[in-house]
């Protein structure tokens, strides 16, 4: 129990870290790859949940997939690499009120409302559990989810073609 | 309890993201933020539930994983679509429709 303390101190110090740098630096490149590390402390904190699949459905599809699309977006947007001054608007101290208020109000409640629960992942399912969940109880919603990824392709290939 | 409450702060700093950012990537970089701090909430309170619960919230991580795959290949396609017709993604310029 001590270990999985200390693993999340650490992964929980290097994510708010990162996800602080995300929203702040001024480089765009660089906020795709402190994204990267977000994303991995997220995959981390799934398997110190005993959610090992979904950590490697998130190092695949995440680290794998989105963020190399991220990059290939900043290069096709041909963003400046380096230091750019004005990649904030102008309501960023509205936002900043905005956004500590809400972890302020969010912070309230869970202390209140789950002040005392230790989580038990001693006793958690397996994958196969998993697998078997989708393809039982969950399987219209797993074939919509299909359909919609198609939906998605076909929509960025028509949007995004040259004519 | 700790887990909630680093999804609380992942969620708020996405939201400053959304909110002071100009550039379009760097807003659909701060919606990954938040729909990565909802994965952990519904897995941590699957937990909590019980074993059952814990399946059915991975279950439903799974589906908001695809959802934002799907949300981030359209968002990206529109970025371009932006950038190809007025040659810049500052999003303080589109503006067309004066919301």
């Amino acid at each position: 129990m001590v270990a999985q303390n200390i693993t999340f101190g650490v992964l929980a110090l290097v994510m708010a870290v990162s996800a602080i740098r995300v929203v702040t630096t001024k480089n765009v490149v660089h906020a795709a790859l402190y994204l990267v590390l977000v994303l991995a402390g997220v995959a981390g904190i799934f398997v110190l949940l005993a959610a090992e699949f979904l950590a490697i459905v998130q190092i695949l599809v995440y680290i794998g997939a989105i963020v190399v699309l991220f990059l290939f977006g900043i290069m096709l947007t041909r963003a400046k690499i380096g230091k750019l001054s004005d990649l904030d608007n102008d309501q960023r101290w509205i936002g900043a009120i905005v956004a500590l208020f809400l972890f302020g109000v969010l912070g309230a409640i869970l202390n209140t409302g789950f002040k005392d629960i230790k989580l038990d992942v001693t006793n958690v399912g397996r994958t196969a559990d998993v697998g078997t969940s989708i393809f039982q109880q969950y399987v219209i919603p797993f074939e919509v989810v299909s359909i919609l990824l198609l939906a998605a392709l076909v929509g960025a290939v028509v949007i995004a073609r040259k004519d | 309890m700790q887990f909630l409450l680093l999804a609380a702060f992942l969620f708020c700093v996405g939201v400053y993201g959304v909110l002071a950012r100009k550039n379009a990537v760097l807003v659909l970089m701060s919606i990954e933020l938040i729909l990565n701090s909802v994965n952990i909430n519904l897995v941590a309170l699957g937990v909590y539930r019980g074993v059952e619960a814990a399946i059915i919230g991975q279950v439903f991580a799974l589906f908001v994983i695809a959802v934002a795959a799907a949300e981030v290949g359209i968002g990206l396609a529109i970025v371009l679509l932006i950038y190809r017709n007025r040659a810049s993604i500052d999003l303080s310029e589109v503006d067309l429709m004066k919301g």
